[in-house]
């Protein structure tokens, strides 16, 4: 494996869960006045993927989307004054946290209604399509989303038409409390992406290399057929707020299990043993993820005016 | 001189010229729903489309309303401008998650960043037995969400100019066309031109009462005022043709002059656009008014099938005859005058000819 690819893997992740243990860290200040969906011990899936994307390929995202946003390069200081309501936020304090965006790094949104971008992603590949261009079009969703219709229509329609999308399942076993057993069926869910002709592959979502390397194999046979992957992983913290709940929620032998699998910290043992050492890494990103908060935080709210702004968007003619 | 004929279409060709002239100039424009490209072409209005633009740009679709319509969503965020066509405004609910919680709120969520121009072309059905699923009309329910535009054309002329309007618009527009006005014919220049999106229009001016009405009850109110002029009032009716914005300037200007109001919508009673309207104007012209604004619509009853009870549930001409003249005390001489004109006649089909498809 490319040490280079190693080391970006891991500065995406430590990333992540950096600036997403500052949340945890400040959220009790009530500062930042919005529902937040943390990604910690999921980090290695939206590394892995964004790893194997080029700064062109789009992605979009669901509530529990600060890691998909960040391993695309998506702008820290904008996500962090957007979560804490600052006119400087990537969605100019519209969205919060569940609605996040960087055009620049091609992440063109996150939303709140479980499965809403998974046709989106659809209608940008076709578009992509369409047009021949040399890109192709991503989405992150849960196990949940996979319950939902848009789903299934969603799959018929990209193969049906061999479109250059690549769903990503982050199946982490819960939806809310809800465990999977309780909602499906004890079938593989990537076989229902294979029943609708897709490309799927299952891996192990805690392992960034991979992940990675699944990814850029999907990508690869594109062209065949829009690729899934489904990645088992799991959410350390709590569905939506900074609590780790799992002894009220989750059986703590399940949580400890997948605790001692913490993506970051396996990926950590593999840097070692190519010779970088971490420390000075962690102090980097460290010092960028205090920068990025303390711009948020003195950042000025938006105007009472900007309420009014955008409903509609302009067209030529009414500026004339 | 002499006049040169003006050239008259039907509402569905002119429908089609629309879509066919705007696919035309502009290449990013694609078209999709379910029979779009087959030999019946959605009721004429995508006829031929297909063999001239392709099957790239003039798509049949599988029936998953709400995934399409999130994909046209996508599509138009990377800069595609698509229509989607469906033969019925009821197919419109399944697709509410992606029209709601994406089209709509898309562009203001995300500060302007990002555009949707998606054409939802919608068709209200009605008659013969299409019953609870195939006839409803819940314009009002899109009007009411903030981020969509919401257009309902009634004649050949206002179809084509505000479809080209729409299409041009960058913004997720509904575009309400009635089975019953696909067969009307009127002029239509056979340029392009568009018609502004938010703007009613007087189509008979009046001094005695202001009728302010949406598409088909547009050709009923225009029935009613033609005849209340044979017992001596002038109805001044404005089509309304724009749900979402509108600038109610005009109907309250009509209103300050009339002193009355009657609002006729082709949907129901109770949350519809036809108290949208009353609202507006008992909050501008309160003190214009001589009497209580009035609504003529569907009661709040889901659409039955039978050819009996169908013909309770539609309101016509003769029910807005009569609660016109009883605001002006000429009860006596509308109900003589209904009985003179009303022809004996079915209520199911918009004309004797009328074959379907429905």
């Amino acid at each position: 494996m490319d040490e280079a690819i190693i080391l970006e893997l891991f500065k995406k992740m430590l990333l992540i869960r950096k600036t997403e243990e500052k949340i945890v860290h400040l959220y009790g200040e009530q500062e930042m006045r919005c529902p937040v969906h943390l990604c910690i011990g999921q980090e290695a899936a939206a590394a892995g993927v964004c790893q194997a994307l080029s700064k062109e390929d789009i992605v979009f995202s669901n509530h529990r989307s600060h890691g998909h946003y960040l391993a695309k390069g998506g702008n820290l200081k904008r996500m962090v004054a957007e979560i804490y309501g600052r006119s400087t936020g990537c969605s100019r304090g519209r969205g919060g946290s569940m609605h996040i965006i960087d055009k620049e790094a091609n992440f063109l949104g996150s939303t709140s209604i479980v499965g809403g971008t998974i046709p989106l992603a659809v209608g940008a590949a076709f578009h992509i399509k369409k047009n021949a261009e040399n890109r192709i079009a991503v989405t992150f969703f849960g196990d949940g989303a996979v319950e939902e219709g848009v789903f299934h229509e969603s799959l018929n329609f990209a193969s049906l038409h061999k479109l250059p999308v690549l769903f990503i399942c982050e199946n982490n076993s819960y939806a809310v409390n809800t465990h999977i057993s309780l909602r499906q069926p004890n079938r593989k869910i990537s076989d229902l992406a294979r029943a609708h002709g897709l490309n799927a592959i299952e891996c192990d979502g805690n392992d960034a290399i991979s992940v990675y390397k699944a990814a850029s194999l999907l990508k690869e046979k594109i062209g065949e057929a829009p690729g899934f992957l489904e990645l088992f992983t799991y959410r350390l913290v709590q569905h939506c707020g900074t609590e780790f709940d799992h002894l009220i929620c989750r059986p703590a032998e399940e949580f400890h299990t997948w605790a001692d699998r913490d993506p970051l910290k396996s990926l950590k043992v593999k840097l070692s043993a190519v010779g970088t050492t971490a420390d000075k890494i962690e102090k980097d990103i460290q010092n960028q993820v205090d920068k990025a908060f303390e711009f948020a935080k003195t950042s000025p709210f938006p105007s009472s005016e900007e309420l009014y702004m955008n409903v509609y968007a302009e067209n030529e003619r009414d500026k004339l | 001189m002499c006049m040169q004929k003006m050239r008259e279409i039907s509402y569905s060709e002119a429908i089609r010229e629309a879509l066919d002239q705007s696919m035309k100039t502009d290449s990013s424009i694609f078209i999709i729903g379910e029979g779009v490209p087959d030999a019946y072409g959605v009721f004429g209005t995508t006829k031929g489309l297909k063999e001239k633009y392709g099957n790239d740009r003039v798509l049949d679709m599988p029936l998953s309303e709400n995934a399409l319509t999130g994909m046209c969503v996508g599509a138009a965020m990377l800069g595609s401008k698509p229509v989607i066509v469906h033969q019925r405004l009821d197919f419109g609910f399944i697709a509410l998650d992606q029209i709601v919680n994406n089209a709509a709120s898309w562009h203001y969520t995300f500060a302007g960043q990002s555009k949707i121009p998606v054409v939802m072309r919608f068709v209200i059905g009605r008659g013969w037995g299409n019953g609870p699923q195939h006839s409803q009309s819940s314009q009002a329910l899109y009007a009411h969400i903030p981020g969509l535009k919401v257009v309902m054309p009634t004649t050949p002329y206002d179809a084509k100019g505000l479809l080209i309007q729409s299409i041009q618009d960058n913004n997720p527009v509904i575009f309400i066309e009635h089975r019953w006005l696909h067969g009307i014919k009127s002029h239509v220049p056979s340029e392009p031109y568009t018609v502004p999106i938010g703007i009613p229009k007087v189509v008979r001016e009046g001094n005695d009462i202001t009728i302010a009405s949406t598409s088909y009850m547009t050709i009923e109110a225009i029935r009613a005022a033609d005849n209340l002029k044979s017992i001596g009032i002038s109805a001044e009716v404005i089509d309304i043709r724009t749900l979402k914005p509108l600038d109610t300037s005009q109907i309250r200007e009509s209103v300050r002059k009339t002193g009355r109001l009657l609002v006729m919508d082709t949907g129901w009673r109770t949350c519809g656009f036809a108290g949208e309207i009353v609202a507006d104007i008992a909050e501008s012209c309160f003190n214009f008014m001589k009497d209580a604004p009035m609504r003529l619509t569907l009661p709040d009853i889901p659409t039955p099938t039978s050819y009996s009870l169908t013909k309770t549930y539609y309101p016509d001409y003769t029910d807005a005859i009569m609660l016109v003249a009883k605001s002006l005390g000429k009860q006596k001489e509308a109900e003589r005058l209904i009985s003179q004109v009303k022809k004996p006649t079915h209520h199911d089909v918009p004309d004797t000819s009328f074959r379907g498809p429905f």
